[in-house]
């Protein structure tokens, strides 16, 4: 069936088997693969994008998006990782990962990030313990969570500088 | 100014980050347009025999290509275990006559969209008469029903055996203990399950994706599995979402997925569910561990005994042969007159196991230190005190220790001795006693662990460890480094370039790491046992400094001056003469004729052990039994750090994974075989909430065996955390009359500790303890 | 990992979701947020052969008061009702079990009627109404009619909702200012609960107890008879009926059920 989705701001019209789960509609048809299949029970968060429905202000909502029919996704904005950096320039959230060296093998990161994004804006600003329940739907196998504790609470101090080039220096801090 | 020891971000991010990385279900490559996707049919049973297999159902189901069985597969080869090992405990490449694991590959169908796949697994229709399963270690080791009927025992190695044991070991000993304790089975889980694609071209040669560990590795267990030879295939390492020791080597469902592109003349692509990953990658650990330890009342430890049964699943692969180094760091940092350990690795109806970060010696680790804690109860002295007597002095020469590892540089006391301190320790018992006076239901434990671990370990000191690094400078002022290497998170690209950038003055930024495909790279050792900073990182300094030698070479010449007047300035990047910084060259022009490229190996003296100290802070409701991590403090000195910033997530990493195993994690099967913890819903995967911010103090102790005085890091946190939080669990309830908790000390297993020791009693629903709080009698 | 192949039809209203439940075939299933149901579809433990989405009908989404009742729409999300403002002050107890059901990203799309569908014994919200002495509405053919939290749940996963049925509102007592407790017990962060207990107006209810989320009704009567949190507590397990899973086995979950009706009526979260 046919379904109209705005993806990364892009108006889409597709042609989709009702049980196509969002993440895979990412994935394979828009070409999006940021967004990972991470496990079999809606437990591990590498598949979030944000989404929104018509009329919903700000960014979207954070969901899995393998727990997301495509065809439930119709008439929605959809955002992924790759739409969040605009102009070449990193979104503070992915600046204050990468400040804090809150990835690894980077599996993670995008769904990561996004429910990141997702929890700051409900919660501006979180304290520690808010962050990590924030992302008790996020599982990480290589940080051990430390790094990306920092990141949310960086980003959310505003703290963190953006930019691409690759080689400087972090900030020694305590 | 050196850039080595400083927290430089990583040249990784910007991509992992933006479009996120390209793991192997990613890659879009024109030689795998059209490939048909592979789905495994998988016993459901732990054992059984194969009475009969249909795929004509399947077959007839939408899009399928192709099904096959062992029948088919014939052309493979069996897979024969190492030549240490019992080797009637052959298998199929696909189970043939018997299933031996829930999980076991029975079949596989190939279907032209990925979303038939399972639609036609489920029609396959398989005949099992099932057997007794085999999970019981005890069971098992009595071979009253046999896995491998041919084979006459489920016992495939023994390493030493009771005969050799002293029964005067512990004749001196004022005070003895002994415990059987348990070093669970866990799931490495990385976030990335495996995967495989594999192409064909017209020459019969084989290109395969594969997430691994070390792509020469694969490539040769791949050959070995297809029986063709080397040459004819090539291995490319896409981005890997983890690995934790599991994705070394080539996994049956690898060599089936190259087989199915052959034999259907297609390219083929497979990625497994995370289902499949919990029951058929292989597992960690699962030892069961007689520890028996006895001393003088002053806290001198005179003897200790390890006896393991190491439970090596259904397939014999790397987790049998991990005894071996448990035996081997069997007595820690600890200075100990008379230690001996033996082991066995018996056969179940199970997952195979394979390495799971630190590979057998993080269950050294976690013997030694609750033997020390038995040892320190028994005596009613502290924990840390008797660590203290007890830990090897300081050293700088390479010290033998009698299970003959050769430790490279130590001071573990100076570890203990800062973590300590970095902890608090006497304010945290003072907290304890305080909350155990006013009755608080509330139990604080403070748990120690002191470690030391083997990295970098080569194939022994016949053959040395070694690897090779390739740098070339270009003309257009850029480098590129060939590793023989394999990161999977550990950001070689970035420390890599800054070894190269320190010696060459290019910017890190400006440095390219390559690394996994074999065509490229033919030889190398890829990464794990935490070796490629002291092997790799060591051969890509070693390279960079060969490279300025021969640059200096052509620089002379095109100075027209003597080599040995020339400086080579790292902030220009130039030669000059000397006193004379106008008559200078660029180290890029210097590529500009012929190309200015150097290929290194550097072999190391041996293994280094670096070493540490943890401390776990716990709080454990006594009502319900369920634990708290609330502070993991730690050392973990691995020498020279050259990027604070990943070895401390090296650390952190390996830290959480530790302690997940410790009071979190554990995979269960039932008395069938069945496996319980099959799905991250079931499969208790820690989460962020669980585990704390850490602490990590710096301490670093160089080795002699590299010119960067690096050991390795990335396993050691995971060594020290297990057996810090689980002795916290005990020491918070020590005073209620537990001694020990087998791991991972879940809610139920605590209950039924202090249930059995009385405690509970001694606990209302009330809140309000009555009896005594001390010790036992 | 991926379900079986089904049929998707979205309802254009409610009334047009009833004539479809009732013109389609008995295994066409409700689709809300799907965060119940889409799990099970993946792991190919639901084939229903045609889905109905509902979850975007405004009628079905919202919180209001009506009288001495909050009404929350079926396809409620759980981030909604965990957030209101009107639910936190008059229900706080379904406010707060609404925000710890899974994680965010599954608060953002599971529903209250979804997740009371459901009905998991282990679940939070089907403890909560069952606590608070809630009802539902439910519509089918026949109109609408008002059900019970206690003539709701009637077995293992299994609710009174007849063929052709849908909920459409949940009913919950306006209490603002009543003292409540609850306790969801896990092993891990987004966990269902081993046990769960929630107490308001001396009830008390339980998860994870038996099939069905389950009224203490000894501790119960023991309360209103005088007796103290901790005595009643001590009568929690009578009436259950624990299962055994890889958490806990019988002993313990009686044993947690009267630590944790313990803590409810001592009013903790």
């Amino acid at each position: 069936m046919q379904v109209e989705i705005t993806v990364n701001g892009q108006q889409r019209s597709d042609d989709v088997e009702p049980r196509l789960l969002l993440v895979h509609y990412l994935r394979e048809v828009c070409g999006l693969r940021a967004a990972n299949v991470g496990c079999d029970t809606t437990s591990c968060g590498a598949c979030t994008v944000l989404m929104k429905g018509p009329g919903e202000v700000g960014g979207g909502t954070s969901v899995k998006s393998c727990t997301v029919l495509t065809v439930q996704a119709a008439g929605q904005q959809v955002t992924t990782a790759e739409g969040l950096a605009a102009n070449g320039e990193l979104h503070p959230v992915q600046a204050a990962f990468r400040q804090e060296h809150g990835l690894q093998c980077g599996f993670c990161t995008p769904g990561m990030v996004m429910a990141a994004v997702g929890l700051l804006a409900e919660n501006p600003h979180p304290t520690e313990a808010e962050v990590r329940e924030g992302l008790e739907g996020n599982f990480c196998r290589c940080t051990g969570y430390h790094n990306i504790v920092r990141a949310v609470l960086a980003a959310a101090d505003g703290a963190a500088a953006s930019g691409t080039a690759g080689g400087e220096r972090a900030e020694v801090s305590a | 100014m050196s850039i080595l020891g400083t927290r430089v971000l990583r040249t990784e991010d910007p991509r992992f980050l933006t479009s996120g990385g390209v793991y192997t279900e990613d890659v879009v490559d024109e030689r795998l347009a059209g490939a048909g996707h592979v789905f495994f049919v998988r016993s459901p049973v732990a054992h059984a025999r194969i009475a009969g297999i249909d795929v004509s159902a399947a077959l007839s189901a939408p899009g399928v290509v192709a099904a096959f069985t062992a029948a088919d597969v014939a052309d493979l080869a069996p897979i024969k275990p190492g030549p240490m090992f019992n080797q009637e405990m052959s298998r199929p490449i696909l189970a043939a006559d018997k299933v031996r694991f829930v999980g076991d590959p029975v079949a596989l169908v190939v279907t032209e969209q990925a979303y038939q796949g399972e639609d036609a697994v489920e029609l396959v229709d398989v005949d099992y008469d099932l057997l007794p399963a085999v999970i019981d270690l005890a069971d098992a080791a009595a071979d009253k029903v046999l896995v491998y009927e041919e084979a006459g025992t489920n016992v495939t190695a023994n390493f030493g055996d009771s005969s050799a044991l002293d029964g005067h070991l512990f004749d001196d000993c004022e005070v003895v203990t002994t415990r059987t304790i348990l070093n669970q089975r866990v799931a490495p889980a990385p976030m990335e399950t495996r995967a495989a694609a594999a192409a064909w071209d017209s020459d019969g040669r084989l290109t395969a994706w594969i997430p691994n560990q070390g792509a020469q590795g694969t490539k040769s267990g791949l050959a070995r599995l297809l029986g063709v030879p080397a040459e004819q295939v090539r291995v490319i390492t896409p981005d890997v979402g983890g690995a934790f020791g599991a994705k070394f080597g080539a996994d049956p469902e690898h060599a089936l997925v190259a087989w199915v592109a052959r034999r259907l003349g297609r390219p083929a692509r497979w990625t497994e569910t995370r289902y499949e990953n919990l029951i058929a990658m292989t597992h960690g650990r699962a030892q069961q561990q007689t520890v028996t330890i006895g001393g003088r009342r002053d806290g001198t430890v005179l003897a200790y005994r390890l006896e393991i049964v190491q439970d090596a699943g259904a397939h014999v692969r790397i987790g049998a042969m991990l005894p071996f180094l448990t035996i081997l760091m069997a007595p820690g940092p600890y200075q100990i007159p008379r230690a001996e350990a033996i082991a066995k690795s018996v056969v179940t109806t199970t997952t195979p196991m394979g390495a799971y970060r630190g590979a057998g010696r993080p269950e050294a680790t976690a013997a030694i230190e609750r033997a020390m804690d038995l040892f320190a109860a028994e005596i009613g002295m502290d924990p840390a005190e008797v660590r203290r007597r007890n830990l090897l002095p300081k050293f700088t020469e390479p010290h033998r220790t009698k299970f003959g590892a050769l430790y490279d540089t130590g001071d573990y006391a100076a570890g203990l001795d800062k973590v300590l301190a970095a902890a608090g320790y006497d304010e945290l018992r003072r907290e304890q006693a305080e909350r155990r006076a006013r009755g608080d239901t509330v139990a604080l434990g403070i748990g120690l662990a002191s470690y030391v671990e083997i990295t970098g370990m080569g194939d022994g000191e016949e053959s040395p460890p070694q690897e090779n690094a390739t740098v070339e400078v270009h003309p257009d002022g850029t480098a590129t480094i060939l590793t023989g290497t394999s990161p999977h998170g550990q950001g070689h690209a970035t420390a890599w370039a800054m070894l190269a950038s320190e010696e060459l003055g290019i910017p890190v930024d400006k440095i390219t790491l390559k690394w996994g495909d074999t065509d490229l790279i033919p030889e190398g050792g890829g990464t794990g046992g935490s070796r490629s900073l002291q092997h790799g990182g060591a051969a890509v300094q070693q390279a960079s400094q060969e490279l300025i030698e021969i640059a200096r070479e052509r620089a002379a010449s095109e100075l027209e001056a003597n080599p040995a007047d020339l400086r080579f300035d790292v902030e220009r990047s130039a030669f000059e003469v000397a006193g004379d910084p106008d008559a200078s060259v660029p180290l890029a022009h210097l590529a500009e004729e012929e190309r200015l490229v150097v290929r290194t190996v550097f072999t190391a003296p041996g293994a280094t052990f670096p070493f540490g100290s943890h401390v776990a802070v716990v709080e454990v409701d006594t009502e319900t039994g369920k634990v708290v991590l609330r502070r993991m403090v730690t050392v973990d000195d691995a020498g020279f750090v050259l990027n604070p910033l990943l070895a401390e997530g090296q650390r952190h990493g390996g830290i959480a994974q530790g302690a997940a195993q410790a009071f979190v994690e554990e995979v269960v099967y039932d008395g069938d075989g069945n496996p319980l913890t099959a799905s991250f819903a079931d499969y208790p995967f820690l989460s962020a909430t669980e585990v704390p911010s850490f602490e990590l103090a710096d301490m670093q102790t160089l080795t002699t065996y590299n010119p960067l005085g690096v050991k390795g890091i990335g396993e050691a946190g995971s060594i020290g955390a297990t057996p810090a939080v689980q002795n916290a669990v005990i020491d918070a309830l020590a005073y209620l009359g537990v001694r020990h908790i087998d791991m991972p000390a879940s809610p139920q297993r605590v209950w039924q500790a202090l249930r059995s020791a009385g405690g509970v009693r001694a606990i209302g629903v009330w809140g309000v303890p009555r009896g005594h709080c001390g010790p036992p009698g | 990992m991926i379900p079986a192949p089904f049929d998707y039809v979205a309802a254009e209203s409610v009334p047009h979701a009833v004539d479809l439940l009732g013109s389609l075939d008995d295994d066409a299933k409700l689709l809300a947020g799907g965060h119940s149901l889409l799990p099970m579809m993946k792991l190919r433990l639901a084939a229903p052969s045609v889905l109905i989405d509902i979850g975007r009908l405004t009628e079905l989404i919202g919180i209001r008061a009506e009288g001495d009742e909050l009404v929350i729409g079926a396809a409620t999300p759980h981030a909604t009702l965990a957030t209101s403002d009107l639910a936190r002050a008059d229900a706080p107890l379904l406010a707060h079990s609404a925000a710890l059901v899974g994680d965010p990203q599954i608060r953002h799309r599971g529903t209250i009627g979804g997740s009371l569908a459901h009905a998991d014994p282990a679940a939070d919200l089907p403890m909560a109404l069952l606590a608070l002495g809630g009802s539902v509405d439910v519509l089918g053919q026949g109109g609408t009619r008002n059900v019970a939290a206690e003539d709701f749940f009637t077995g293992f996963f299994e609710t009174s909702l007849e063929p052709g049925e849908l909920i459409t509102a949940v009913r919950v007592p306006r209490r603002p200012g009543a003292a409540w407790g609850y306790q969801k017990f896990v092993r891990r962060a987004n966990d269902w609960a081993i046990v769960g207990a929630a107490a308001i107006d001396g009830r008390i209810a339980l998860a994870n107890m038996g099939p069905t989320p389950l009224r203490a009704r000894a501790a119960e009567q023991a309360l209103a008879d005088g007796a103290s949190a901790a005595e009643a507590a001590e009568l929690a397990a009578e009436g259950t009926e624990p299962g055994e899973d890889v958490h806990a086995d019988r002993d313990y979950r009686r044993h947690l059920a009267r630590v944790l009706t313990r803590r409810a009526l001592e009013y903790r979260t």
